[in-house]
């Protein structure tokens, strides 16, 4: 299985120049990854690794192993073989180094829960006893929802709010805690394309401001190319790690597919014809 | 008769505790039952009680223990389903009525009291012992200190088992503990408002202050306090006017719900002009406290 490296990184904004590799530290190292569901090899000998402060959006059809991987990573799932290392260590549930947005329905609670109750989770949800009412963890809720530009949504009910509002205090959930790693699975599925860029915009300046490696699922690359780094794209159990011209282009693709695909590049826009990605 | 001089009959005093003890749990255990969208899971765990209680006087034990053993069996099996809602529903309505018929066999086999049979169904809160007080004391206190040190962990795995187990909480297991508390909950307020009105304690007073309140502990502190004043409050009508007490506790519970939702509604929050916050207009995110 062939991964297209990169050979240091190119951030599109921030710091110039290519950060050294080995200097960086590696936020996810995989060596011979493979997956099976039903008989199926969703994950078929992955290899790559992602350094700290990395953007890596990770891209592939329905059914890819997008999600797989993520929850490979959070230490929800173990590989049937081949490692998964996470800042150096076997994934573990409940590392409070990995924030994680997972795909969302619309909330169903409706009424039932303020946006400071959900993010307040993120803190201490995994802990026992009842929270003693502290200024300090208010005044944590509080930094964490500015973050997002959702101060003024503190006490609505979780499902008053619009699918963006309640993505961006998903997010400020999983970041409160200051993780090094942020996980997202789809996080955009709900919104409209302002929304998507505004949350787009928002995850990339905190990232960049707190050096967070970041792993956003999504089936379109244009909204991110602006601020991703590499790309991950998965399909067949195969896969290819580089920057975005590396992997999405029509020879790469069409191997990994194992189908014709056509990659056309419009007012600075990529258009995957021929699949669904 | 007034409150005072009903207070000195014992029969009354142990209605009126073990009123208080279960409106105090089901208040607590209800909130969190709607927030799982386990209501009916909670209807149903009544009726499998119902043939546990039958079961049990016709072996010629106490039916507490009788509504405990099924109880507790079902809900640590539902507990255990982990399967999508409509799912798990069909086996548990399935269940349930499967165990309605069953408890109908027992009471039909049953040649003592049919009074007993129809406290069971109704609820025997006049008919309570002071040791069957002392059992639900020690019964409750098990519960709220269990949803005590689980609080954190059941709400967050309640809102979202995805996360919530990213994060390190066991939420199967925690599904399966919070049964039992349902269970348990269910079995003593069978006591009081009998099989079939469970939802008056158990869900009545949790919806009107989920109507109220976004908040958990506001949520908790209205579910808990309705719930016992209309436990009281049904108790006390129910001596007084000779009307069934579950009558008269469901009536208020009603009401109350019902009050709930119309100082609920867009038309009186407009009203009162409880208007959602305006964003601040800037770009790139606010920066806290100025």
């Amino acid at each position: 299985m062939n991964v297209a490296a990169a050979s240091g990184i190119s951030r599109a904004s921030g710091p110039p120049g290519g950060a050294n590799r080995e200097a960086a530290g590696l936020a996810v190292s995989l060596e011979n990854l493979v997956y099976t569901i039903g008989g199926n090899r969703i994950l078929d000998g992955l290899s790559g690794t992602i350094v700290q402060g990395e953007f890596v959006t990770i891209l592939g059809p329905n059914g890819a192993g997008k999600s797989t991987l993520l929850k490979l990573l959070l230490g929800l799932l173990k590989p049937d073989s081949g490692s998964v290392r996470v800042f150096g260590k076997q994934p573990r549930r409940g590392n409070s180094d990995i924030g994680y947005v997972p795909q969302h329905h619309v909330l169903e609670i409706d009424n039932a829960l303020r946006a400071q109750d959900v993010v307040g989770f993120g803190l201490d949800g995994n802990r026992w006893g009842i929270a003693l009412p502290s200024r300090q963890r208010g005044q944590r809720i509080e930094r964490a929802l500015a973050d997002v530009s959702a101060r003024h949504l503190k006490n609505e009910p979780i499902g008053h709010l619009s699918g963006g509002e309640q993505q961006r205090i998903l997010i400020a959930q999983a970041l409160i805690s200051n993780p090094r790693m942020l996980l997202l699975d789809e996080p955009f599925s709900n919104l409209d394309l302002a929304h998507e860029r505004e949350i787009v915009g928002q995850i990339s300046r905190l990232a960049r401001e707190r050096n967070i490696t970041v792993l956003l699922v999504s089936h379109d690359i244009n909204p991110l190319l602006t601020v991703t780094n590499r790309v991950l794209f998965l399909s067949n159990g195969r896969a290819a790690l580089g920057l975005p011209d590396e992997v999405i282009n029509s020879q790469t693709l069409s191997r990994l597919y194992n189908a014709p695909v056509e990659v056309a590049r419009l007012s600075g826009r990529i258009f995957v014809l021929g699949v669904e990605i | 008769m007034d409150l005072r001089s009903m207070l000195e009959f014992p029969a009354f005093q142990n209605a009126f505790l073990a009123g208080t003890l279960v409106a105090i749990v089901a208040g607590c255990v209800g909130y969190f039952l709607l927030l799982r969208g386990l209501t009916f899971a909670g209807h149903a765990l009544s009726h499998v009680g119902f043939a546990g209680a039958a079961g049990a006087l016709l072996l010629g034990v106490d039916p507490i223990f009788g509504l405990l053993a099924f109880t507790l069996l079902a809900g640590i099996g539902i507990g255990a389903m982990g399967r999508r809602p409509d799912e798990r529903d069909i086996t548990i309505g399935i269940i349930m009525t499967l165990m309605l018929a069953l408890g109908s066999l027992f009471i039909a086999l049953y040649h003592g009291y049919a009074e007993q049979a129809y406290s069971v169904l109704f609820g025997t809160v006049m008919g309570i012992s002071r040791t069957d007080v002392m059992v639900t004391l020690v019964l409750c206190m098990a519960v709220l200190a269990g949803l005590a040190i689980f609080f954190r962990m059941l709400l967050f795995a309640s809102f979202d088992p995805g996360v919530a187990e990213a994060r390190g909480v066991p939420v199967k297991l925690i599904a399966m503990i919070f049964m039992v508390f349902v269970a348990v909950t269910v079995s003593l307020s069978v006591q009081v408002v009998g099989v079939l009105l469970i939802f008056t304690l158990l869900v009545g007073p949790a919806a009107a202050a989920m109507n109220l309140t976004a908040s958990p502990m506001r949520a908790l502190f209205i579910s808990v306090f309705l719930a016992v004043a209309y436990s009281w409050l049904g108790i006390y009508l129910a001596i007084r006017q000779d009307y069934p007490v579950t009558f008269c506790i469901s009536t208020l519970a009603f009401i109350g719900f019902l009050a709930s939702k119309m100082i609920a509604s867009p038309f009186i929050r407009r009203l009162l002009a409880t208007a959602r916050p305006e964003a601040p207009h800037f770009h790139g995110g606010e920066r806290g406290a100025a």
